[in-house]
C-alpha cells in the first residue's frame, strides 16, 4: 500500500477522514461495478443453461455452459441468415462512414475555407434529430430505386447515423497530428499525396480503427430502421424484435447474448479512444 | 492551418463533397420527405394524418409515457453519472477498469438491454428466484404483470437507466478531463470541501458537457422503443412504438410521418430549451 | 549550392498584410538570420521560401531558378522545423534516411549518407530509437541530420532552438554553427532570439511588422542600427533614446548640448547604447533609482530629465539610489535618429550592403 502510505504523508491532517472516505468510496464503486456487471451475468448464465434450466424454476445463479441454448438459437429457421445480415450492414456501414468521413474530416482539420462551418453545422444538426425516423420515407424511395429489403439500402441509413460521428473524431483526429509533420515530409519529397500515405496515414489509422469499429457497433445496435426497412433480409436486431412474441425463452436470451458480444469485444478495442472521441466529437 | 492558394480550395470541396451529397440525399432530402407525407392528402395540405394519430386512443398514452420516461430516465442518469464520474476521477487505482466496465452497456443495444431485463425480471426469472431463495416469496410473482403500467413504467426506467447511463458517463468524463485541476485545488487551498468544490467549481465548469449530455440524452430518450418492446410489449404504448406499428403493421406511412413530426416537434423543443436554459451567462454580461 | 533572391515578395491574409514587399538577396553559402518578434512575417517569409505558404505577390529564385509555381519538393530546399517534426512512426535513421529515400537513393548509399550524418551531430547511438524515446535535444539533432542528410542546395530553419531549455540551446547553437560552417550551405534561419541571431549570423535581417528594416551583419545591426525600432529591439536593455532640440550647429539634449549633431531638416532623436555611457564632470545628468548588480557589470536604471534610461556600469563604481549621476557618451558612439520616421541620420562606417534589387 504505497500509494495510501505517501498520500497519508503528504496530507498527514487529513488521513482519517480520508480512511473511512476511502471506505466508503470502494464500497460504491463496487455497488456500481455490480449493477452494470450482474445483469450482464445472468444473461450470459440463460445463454449458456439448456434449453429446460432457462425455464426452469428457481433459476440457478451459476452458468451449466451447456450450449443447447445457443445450439437452439443458431438453428432457429432465419437466425444464421440474420446474424450474417447483421455483420454485412455494419460492415458497410463501417466503411462507407470511414470513406465519406476521413476525406471530410481530413478537409475540416487541415484546410479553411468558404462553408466550413455550414459543413460542420450540417454535420452537428443531424444529432439533433432521431435519425432512425429517415427510414421512413426512405422506404418509399427505396421501393422506387429498388433498394428496398436490401443490405445496402439499410446500410445507407446507418450511414447517416455514423458518419456524422466518423467525421468529427476524424476531424480531430487529424486535427491531432501536427501539421509540421506533413509539412517536412512535402519539403524532403513527398507530394501532397504521399505525405498523406507515408506520415500522415500510419499515424492516423489506430483512430480510424476506433472510428470504423464505432461505426460498426452503430449499425450492429440498431433496431428501428433496420425493423422498418427489411423484411426478408432482416438483421439480428430486426429478427428478434419481430419474434418478440413467438419465440421461445432461450432463443431469446441466446439472440441477446449473442449481440451484446461483438460490440463488447469492440468496445475493448477501442476503449482508449473513447473517451478523446467523446471530449472532441461533444464540443 | 493552412492557408493556401486556390488549388486547396477546391481540393477542400473535393474531400468534404461525397459526404456533403451524402448527407443531402439521406439526411436532408428524406427530412422534407417525412413533413410532406405528414402534410399531404389526395388533395395537397391537410392535417387529416395528425387527427388520425390524435384520434387514436393509444396516441394520449404514448405521448404521456414518452415524456413520462425521459423526465424520470435523464435525471437520474445525469445524476448516476455525475456520480460514477466523480468517483471514477477520485480513484488512484483500477481507474481504467473501472471506467471501462462502467461504459459496458454503451456498446450494448436497447433491444439487447431489453432482453438483459427481461431475463432478471420475467417470472421464472432471477429476481424471483433470488427472492425466493432469500424467503421473502413463496412462488414466482408477475414483476412484468401487463395490467400494472406502473410496473412496466418502473421496469423500463430501470433497464434504461442501466443502458444509457454510460453514454452520459463519457460526454462528463471527457468534459472533467478537459477542466484544469488547478480550479479544484485552488478552491480546496480557500478551504471549500469535497462537497462545496463539486458544486461550486466542478459542476457550473462542466455546463457544456451537462448541455450535450442533456440534449443528446433526451433525444435518444424520445426514441425509446426496443427496450419497451421487448419489457411491456403493447401495454406501455410510446411515440417511437406507433410509429413502427403504424409504419409496419398497419401500413400507413401517413400516419407514422405525423408521429414521427410529432418526435421531431419534441426533440427540437427540448434541444432549444436546452441551448437556451445552459447557455453560456459568462459572456452575456459584457454585452 | 544555391542563392536566393526575394523580390518585392508580399503576403496578405485576408485583411492582415502579413509581408510588405520584401527584398532579400542571400549568397551562396551564406548564412541569414531572419530575426523579430512574434508577427513581424519571419516565419511568413520562410514559409514563402520553402514552399509551404504561396506569396500573393513577388517573386523567389533559389539558384537562378524561378520557383514560385514549384512544390516544396521540387525546390532543393530542406527545412528544420521549430517543433522538429521529427516523425513518430519511423526510427530515427529512417527519418534521417526519408529525404533519400524520396529520391530513390540506392540503400546502400542511404546507410552510408545517414550514418555520416548521424555521426556529424554525434546520434549514431540512436539510430534504432523512435521519436517518443528521445530527448528534446535529441530531437532536434535527428532533425537537423534529416535536413542535411538530403545535402540541399538551402537550408531552411524555424525557431529550431526556440524549445530547448536555455542551457541546451546554448550547447546547440554552438554545435549547430560548427556543422553548418563546415557544410557551407546556404541557410535562411528564423529565430526572435537576438543573441542567437548574433552568434550565428553572417547577415542579420531584422523585420518588423511585414518589412526587413536592416539586413547587414551583426555588428552593423548593434552598432549603427538603421531604425529606431532596429536599436530599440537589438540589445539587452536596448538603447536608450532621448529627444533633442537643434541648436545652431548642435542639438541639446535633457540640458546638455552636443556640437555635431547631423545637418537635416528633421527633428532630432538622440540615441545611445546603455553601455557606451561613462562618469563624467558634465554631461547627462539624473537621478539614479534602481542599480541591479549583474556580476560583471551593475544596471543602473536613472531618471534623465522625465525618462527613464539606464546605464551599464563598472561594479568597482559605487552607486547608490537617490544619487545625481552625470555620465558622458564614448567617443563616437552617439547615434542620431529622425525623430518623426525613425531612421538613423548617422552615416555607417561601412558602406549598407544591398538588401536586393
Amino acid at each position: 500500500m504505497t500509494s495510501l502510505a505517501t498520500t497519508e504523508a503528504e496530507a498527514p491532517a487529513r488521513a482519517e477522514p480520508r480512511r473511512s472516505g476511502r471506505l466508503l468510496m470502494a464500497s460504491a464503486v463496487a455497488v456500481l461495478v455490480a449493477w452494470v456487471l450482474v445483469p450482464i451475468y445472468l444473461l450470459v448464465v440463460n445463454a449458456f443453461g439448456s434449453v429446460a434450466a432457462v425455464s426452469a424454476w428457481p433459476k440457478s445463479l451459476v452458468p451449466e455452459f451447456d450450449l443447447s441454448s445457443l445450439a437452439f438459437f443458431a438453428n432457429y429457421a432465419g437466425v444464421p441468415r440474420a446474424l450474417l445480415n447483421s455483420f454485412l450492414v455494419a460492415g458497410l456501414t463501417m466503411v462507407m462512414s470511414i470513406g465519406l468521413g476521413a476525406p471530410a474530416g481530413y478537409a475540416l482539420a487541415r484546410f479553411r475555407f468558404p462553408g466550413a462551418n455550414l459543413f460542420r453545422l450540417a454535420v452537428l444538426m443531424t444529432r439533433a434529430f432521431p435519425l432512425p425516423l429517415l427510414a421512413l420515407p426512405l422506404t418509399v424511395l427505396f421501393i422506387r430505386v429498388g433498394l428496398d429489403d436490401t443490405i445496402i439500402g439499410l446500410a445507407l441509413v446507418h450511414t447517416t447515423l455514423a458518419m456524422p460521428f466518423a467525421v468529427l473524431i476524424m476531424a480531430s483526429l487529424f486535427l491531432s497530428i501536427p501539421e509540421e509533420l506533413e509539412e517536412a515530409a512535402w519539403t524532403l519529397g513527398c507530394s501532397r499525396l504521399s505525405a498523406f500515405r507515408k506520415v500522415v496515414l500510419p499515424l492516423a489509422l489506430p483512430g480510424i480503427a476506433a472510428a470504423g469499429i464505432f461505426a460498426f457497433v452503430i449499425s450492429w445496435n440498431e433496431v428501428f430502421a433496420a425493423a422498418v426497412l427489411t423484411i426478408e433480409n432482416k438483421t439480428l436486431t430486426a429478427f428478434l424484435l419481430q419474434s418478440l412474441d413467438v419465440s421461445p425463452l432461450p432463443l431469446k436470451f441466446a439472440g441477446g447474448a449473442v449481440l451484446i458480444v461483438p460490440a463488447l469485444l469492440f468496445l475493448f478495442a477501442v476503449r482508449k479512444y473513447l473517451f478523446s472521441l467523446w471530449g472532441i466529437a461533444n464540443r | 492551418m493552412l492557408r493556401l492558394a486556390s488549388g486547396e480550395k477546391v481540393l477542400s470541396y473535393v474531400l468534404i463533397l461525397p459526404a456533403s451529397l451524402f448527407l443531402a440525399a439521406f439526411f436532408f432530402v428524406p427530412f422534407v420527405q417525412v413533413v410532406v407525407e405528414a402534410f399531404t392528402g389526395e388533395e395537397g395540405f391537410t392535417l387529416a394524418h395528425f387527427r388520425t394519430m390524435a384520434d387514436d386512443w393509444k396516441f394520449g398514452p404514448a405521448l404521456a409515457n414518452t415524456l413520462g420516461l425521459a423526465l424520470v430516465v435523464v435525471p437520474v442518469q445525469i445524476t448516476l453519472a455525475l456520480v460514477m464520474a466523480s468517483l471514477v476521477t477520485r480513484l488512484e487505482r483500477g481507474r481504467d477498469m473501472v471506467l471501462y466496465v462502467f461504459t459496458i452497456p454503451l456498446g450494448i443495444s436497447d433491444l439487447a438491454a431489453g432482453l438483459i431485463w427481461f431475463a432478471l425480471l420475467e417470472q421464472n426469472g432471477f429476481l424471483n428466484s433470488i427472492l425466493y431463495g432469500l424467503g421473502l416469496i413463496s412462488g414466482p410473482q408477475n414483476l412484468l404483470d401487463y395490467r400494472n403500467t406502473a410496473a412496466l413504467f418502473a421496469a423500463v426506467v430501470v433497464a434504461e437507466v442501466w443502458r444509457a447511463t454510460a453514454i452520459v458517463l463519457v460526454i462528463l468524463v471527457a468534459g472533467m478531463g478537459l477542466i484544469p485541476k488547478e480550479y479544484d485545488e485552488a478552491a480546496e487551498v480557500f478551504g471549500a470541501g469535497p462537497l462545496k468544490r463539486f458544486f461550486l467549481i466542478t459542476l457550473p465548469l462542466l455546463r457544456p458537457s451537462l448541455q450535450t449530455a442533456l440534449i443528446l440524452r433526451t433525444i435518444l430518450a424520445f426514441e425509446v422503443f426496443a427496450v419497451v418492446a421487448v419489457l411491456a410489449g403493447n401495454n406501455l404504448p410510446v411515440l417511437m412504438g406507433e410509429t413502427y406499428s403504424w409504419q409496419f403493421d398497419l401500413q400507413d406511412h401517413k400516419v407514422a410521418s405525423a408521429y414521427a413530426i410529432v418526435i421531431l416537434a419534441i426533440s427540437l423543443a427540448f434541444t432549444v430549451f436546452f441551448l437556451w436554459a445552459l447557455r453560456d451567462r459568462t459572456r452575456e454580461a459584457a454585452a | 549550392m544555391a542563392d536566393i533572391d526575394i523580390r518585392q515578395v508580399a503576403k496578405r491574409f485576408g485583411n492582415h498584410q502579413a509581408l510588405h514587399a520584401v527584398n532579400l538577396t542571400v549568397a551562396d553559402g551564406e548564412f541569414v538570420v531572419l530575426l523579430g518578434a512574434s508577427g513581424s512575417g519571419k516565419t511568413t517569409l520562410l514559409r514563402i521560401v520553402a514552399g509551404l505558404e504561396k506569396a500573393s505577390h513577388g517573386t523567389v529564385i533559389i539558384g537562378g531558378r524561378r520557383v514560385d509555381d514549384l512544390p516544396p519538393r521540387r525546390r532543393g530546399i530542406a527545412m528544420v522545423f521549430q517543433n522538429y517534426a521529427v516523425f513518430p512512426h519511423m526510427t530515427v535513421f529512417d527519418n534521417i534516411g526519408f529525404g533519400l529515400a524520396m529520391q530513390k537513393v540506392p540503400a546502400a548509399e542511404i546507410e552510408r549518407r545517414v550514418r555520416r550524418v548521424a555521426e556529424l551531430l554525434h546520434i549514431e547511438e540512436l539510430l534504432k530509437r523512435y521519436s517518443g524515446q528521445l530527448s528534446g535535444g535529441q530531437r532536434q539533432r535527428v532533425a537537423v541530420a534529416r535536413a542535411l542528410a538530403v545535402e540541399p542546395a538551402v537550408l531552411l530553419m524555424d525557431e529550431p532552438l526556440s524549445n530547448l531549455d536555455a542551457l541546451l540551446r546554448l550547447e546547440m547553437r554552438a554545435e549547430l554553427k560548427g556543422v553548418l560552417q563546415e557544410s557551407r550551405t546556404t541557410t535562411i534561419y528564423v529565430t526572435h532570439d537576438q543573441v542567437e541571431a548574433m552568434s550565428l549570423a553572417d547577415r542579420i535581417a531584422v523585420m518588423h511588422e511585414g518589412r526587413i528594416v536592416q539586413a547587414a551583419p551583426a555588428t552593423e545591426v548593434y552598432h549603427h542600427p538603421a531604425t529606431r525600432f532596429v536599436g530599440g529591439f537589438i540589445g539587452n536593455p536596448p538603447m536608450n533614446f532621448l529627444p533633442a532640440e537643434r541648436e545652431g550647429e548642435g542639438a541639446r539634449v535633457a540640458g546638455h548640448l552636443f556640437r555635431d549633431a547631423p545637418a537635416a531638416d528633421a527633428a532630432l532623436l538622440f540615441g545611445i547604447r546603455p553601455e557606451d555611457l561613462v562618469p563624467a564632470g558634465k554631461g547627462l545628468a539624473g537621478r539614479v533609482r534602481v542599480v541591479e548588480p549583474l556580476g560583471p557589470h551593475q544596471l543602473v536604471t536613472m531618471d534623465l530629465a522625465g525618462h527613464l534610461f539606464r546605464v551599464v556600469l563598472d561594479n568597482d563604481l559605487a552607486v547608490r539610489p537617490g544619487e545625481t549621476l552625470t555620465l558622458a557618451p564614448r567617443p563616437g558612439r552617439v547615434r542620431w535618429f529622425d525623430a518623426d520616421s525613425g531612421v538613423s541620420l548617422t552615416q555607417t562606417t561601412q558602406p549598407e550592403p544591398a538588401t536586393g534589387a
